[in-house]
């Protein structure tokens, strides 16, 4: 992408994008997340501080495994968001694959790091978990395995769109690498079904009741909507950072022009 | 609490790791809002109209 093309106004011909296209629009993007950012990321931190407090001080512990449950209230939100940050990143890929979507390039590219430090906190605190319940901090497990590739897709996706001279070469080809990597998202949801694993299987669906005590679930669920509200915020504020960047740049450029003109 | 020490480990990385990324991109967006008002006067600073 020029570094013009975000400044520049939107396409304006009559195409399935173009309202996709009106959100484009830096200066738009910049009033609308500058108003819902604070809230955003007040909610969220509230949220998750209110469920972390809730879990770890006043929720029941587990009949098998004491308190090393608790470590559910950070792991569960993470592994959550490790996929769903992946799927947005997707999101993104087709916008900028599709129809070109300035911002969606800068938000992959924000999304990136973000969605690899929470998929980080995933394995880590998995790892942490399954040291006292399997005797083991590693387990080559299906839905541990399957995890760390997303991991690595995320650290090749960083590596990759600020791998070449050209951003928009970096952007395309992050794109192309996040969409083939959407494959694993189902290996990592159904590969404690496909396969005899030490993972234990969901607890929580969209489609069936929870089996899991309530005193349990109401925390988890306070931890899970605060921190997607947070990783949320995150990027929003890493994508506001980099409009503004890429403004900064045009800006000089242009006036760099006119001097030497 | 025998798990104890796990239990605080992974809580304080469900701190720190989200922690580090809000700070650094609220410094970073307050940075890039300071530079892009230095260069843009019609943008305002961050701060700027509060008392």
């Amino acid at each position: 992408m020029d570094a013009r093309s975000i400044v520049a106004p939107p396409p304006s011909g009559r195409n399935p994008g173009r309202s996709l296209h009106r959100f484009a629009n830096p200066g738009r993007f910049l009033r609308l997340s500058g108003a819902v950012l604070p809230w955003l990321a007040a909610v969220g931190v509230a949220l998750t501080v209110i469920g972390l407090t809730w879990g770890l001080l006043f929720a029941p512990s587990d009949w098998q495994q004491g308190d090393a449950v608790r470590i559910m209230y950070v792991h569960v939100p993470a592994a959550w968001l490790a996929s769903a940050g992946y799927l947005g990143l997707a999101l993104c890929s087709v916008l900028s694959l599709v129809w070109r979507h300035p911002l969606a390039d800068l938000a992959a590219v924000e999304i990136g790091p973000v969605g690899a430090g929470f998929t980080a906190l995933c394995l880590l605190t998995g790892s942490i978990w399954g040291k006292p319940m399997w005797g083991a901090w590693w387990v080559w497990d299906a839905r541990l395995t399957s995890v760390l590739i997303l991991f690595f897709l995320y650290l090749g996706h960083v590596a990759l769109v600020r791998a070449f001279d050209d951003p928009v070469r970096g952007y395309r080809s992050g794109a192309i690498l996040a969409l083939v990597g959407v494959v694993n998202l189902p290996v990592i949801k159904f590969s404690v079904d496909w396969w005899n694993t030490l993972h234990q299987p969901a607890t929580i669906s969209f489609t069936g009741a929870p089996t899991m005590y309530v005193g349990m679930l109401w925390p988890l669920l306070f931890t899970a909507i605060g921190y997607t509200l947070v990783f949320a915020a995150i990027v929003m504020a890493r994508t506001r950072a980099a409009v503004m960047e890429r403004r900064i740049r045009s800006l000089l450029m242009a006036r760099a022009d006119e001097a030497a003109a | 609490m025998t798990h104890l020490p796990y239990v605080v480990a992974a809580y304080v990385l469900g701190v720190v790791i989200p922690g580090t990324f809000a700070l650094s991109a609220f410094l970073r967006m307050r940075a890039a809002q300071r530079r892009l008002a230095a260069v843009d006067p019609r943008v305002k600073r961050p701060g700027a109209g509060r008392r």
